[in-house]
């Protein structure tokens, strides 16, 4: 039996760039690149080597975004993964975590699975909430920010390093997985990567395909709003002084004035 | 009044402060309502009911510890069903956000995480958040069913409100979900004695300048005269010099202290993100061109090797 591991990606835009938000305070996509959210590198790069040690293993890679999303597909499939699935409908715009997960859950039941595969978080929202999310949508086991990950005759196991303790984890397939940054770096696309991922399927699906009625999401369907988003000022410029010698004292003598010392 | 259920973060019954500072918020919404589960949860009780818990509801039972996330989504689950709150409150952890988000979608409700302040409002509670690395604030509101809402550490002032704090005993059954994933070990973080770094008043830090890990003692003597937690950005985490526990930044632990000294850390958009909402931030690096210093209230351009020490000796000697 092939091992079918699908790989939740996100099209995010450039951390290094100028982000900002659109007049109905949705994230800005148009003004900043996207690229694949770079904490997903790190799932795919998992799905990838599962697959490598498994007898039989096939890896999807699925998006739910605005056409341009199709980048970060492609640059999944050129890092390795088999094929892809695109979910795009304009209803989908505004969408927020508890409806993106249903979006999510519906597409990954629909391709059919064994192991889903996160990032720990997007780099735009950062919730970190979706594959718990998931995981409860689709009622199986939650095994979130590992650092480490195996999968050996249908367990998963890994390692959660949390605040407290570092735990070792343990769940039967199928079962929803997110993987830290710390699991391990991501490959590079390699030119035959490049060239190969030109020719692997992608699918387009839109929210017909799910059985999804447009009211349970996009802007009309989120459980949340946003009322306001403003700018933060820029700091104030401080003071900055030129180390001759004395430049430990300095600081310890605006410390004092701030009375931390 | 109306009710507020606040989730307790404790490690064997001693309280965690984030949960203080929640309390703090729930007042402004309602009467806090505690739900303390596992080993200890009774033993929260006289700290809650000090700090404002009217009610504390506790629950033991080995599933807590034996199964990731899920007994706690049943538990919490069975406290909102016995008392219809008008909001529910979590510690912003890494398995708080967790917990709440699988709330919220049984519950039918929005979430809403990394609140850095709440308020009342006439439409329910509206929750601050810093977004794109700090760049912008949000106010927003969960506007479905009863607001699940994540708050970060160092949002809100501990305050002492003596309350009756009356235990309950809270009554779960668990779902057939809640033993699927099995914790089959455990491996405690070892105490330095420091404080908890996304709790602590002053953060000291070092990046790849500080360039080994035997050279982070230099930045723990700093970090003790002022009685501080040590942070590290990922340069110096991604080579061995200090535990990820201590990274700051987007996919590390995101501070809010009193101060943030950062040595040797230049200042990328992933460190910003975990840092730039500190109250005041001084630097100390080499490069004059580093974006860090675009943050600070003060910035020493100078070797860390140099300023460092001195520093350290200045506020020893100051202190007498
Ligand atoms: C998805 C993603 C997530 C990330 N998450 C995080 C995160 O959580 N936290 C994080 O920190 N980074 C994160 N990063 C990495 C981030 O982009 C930077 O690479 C990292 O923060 C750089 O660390 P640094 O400032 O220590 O090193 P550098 O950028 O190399 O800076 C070192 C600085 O030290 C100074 N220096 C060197 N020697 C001395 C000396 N003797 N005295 C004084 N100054 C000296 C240099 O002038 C320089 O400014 C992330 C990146 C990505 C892509």
């Amino acid at each position: 039996m092939s091992l079918r591991i699908v790989v939740t990606v996100k099209y995010v835009p450039d951390a290094t760039g100028d982000r900002h938000f659109a007049d109905d305070l949705t994230v800005d996509r148009d003004d900043v690149d996207g690229l694949l959210s770079e904490l997903d590198e790190y799932a795919v790069e998992q799905a990838l080597q599962i697959a490598e040690n498994a007898d039989d293993a096939e890896v999807t890679v699925l998006t739910v975004g605005p056409e341009d999303a199709k980048d970060a597909l492609r640059k999944a499939l050129s890092m390795g993964a088999d094929k892809a699935i695109h979910v795009e409908d304009d209803d989908l715009h505004g969408t927020d975590a508890i409806g993106t997960s249903l979006v999510l859950a519906k597409a990954v039941e629909k391709a059919g699975y064994d192991l889903v595969i996160s990032g720990m978080a997007s780099t735009d929202g950062t919730m970190g909430v979706v594959p718990a999310l998931v995981a409860e949508r689709l009622g199986v086991p939650q095994v979130t920010l590992l650092s480490e990950v195996s999968v050996e005759d249908g367990t998963v196991k890994g390692r959660r390093d949390g605040d407290a303790a570092s735990e070792q984890l343990e769940a039967q397939l199928p079962a929803v997985v997110s993987v830290t940054d710390q699991s391990g770096e991501a490959r590079y696309p390699s030119f035959k990567g490049i060239m190969a991922a030109k020719k692997k399927p992608v699918q387009s699906w839109d929210l017909s395909d799910l059985d999804i009625d447009a009211e349970e999401v996009g802007l009309d369907g989120a459980f949340t709003k946003v009322e306001a988003a403003t700018e933060r000022p820029a700091r104030t410029a401080g003071t900055i002084v030129k180390d001759e010698g004395e430049g430990g004292k300095q600081l310890a003598e605006f410390l004092a004035s701030q009375k931390f010392i | 009044m109306a009710e507020v259920l606040v989730y307790v973060d404790h490690v064997d019954g001693a309280v965690r402060k984030p949960t203080l500072e929640l309390l703090t918020l729930a007042r402004r919404l309602g009467e806090p309502v505690a739900v303390a589960l596992g080993n200890g949860a009774a033993d929260t009780a006289a700290t809650l009911a000090e700090h404002g818990a009217v009610k504390v509801l506790t629950h033991d039972a080995s599933e807590y510890a034996e199964y990731l996330v899920v007994p706690k989504v049943d538990a919490l689950q069975a406290a909102y069903e016995a008392l219809s709150p008008a909001a529910v409150l979590v510690p912003s952890s890494a398995e708080g956000k967790e917990i709440a988000a699988r709330l919220a979608l049984r519950i039918g409700s929005g979430i809403i995480t990394d609140a850095v302040d709440l308020e009342a409002g006439d439409e329910g509670p509206v929750a601050t958040q810093s977004v794109f690395a700090a760049s912008f604030t949000t106010k927003s509101r969960v506007i479905k069913g009863t607001p699940v809402i994540t708050v970060k550490p160092n949002s809100a002032a501990v305050e002492a409100a003596p309350a009756a704090g009356a235990v309950e005993a809270l009554s779960v059954t668990f779902s057939d979900k809640a033993t699927g994933t099995k914790v089959t070990g455990r491996t405690p973080r070892e105490s330095t004695g420091r404080p908890e770094l996304t709790e602590a008043a002053i953060v000291v830090s070092g990046g790849r300048g500080v360039n080994g890990a035997e050279n982070f003692s230099i930045i723990e003597a700093l970090a003790d005269q002022l009685g501080a937690a040590v942070g590290a950005s990922r340069a110096a985490v991604d080579a061995g010099w200090y535990p990820h526990t201590n990274q700051v930044g987007q996919t590390g632990k995101s501070v809010s202290p009193q101060l943030y000294i950062a040595n040797g850390i230049s200042g990328a958009i992933q460190h910003r993100a975990g840092m730039q909402t500190s109250k005041t931030i001084v630097a100390v690096n080499k490069d004059a061109e580093a974006p860090i210093f675009e943050l600070v209230d003060f910035g020493v351009v100078g070797d860390l090797f140099d300023v460092v020490p001195q520093l350290t000796e200045e506020i020893k000697t100051r202190k007498g």
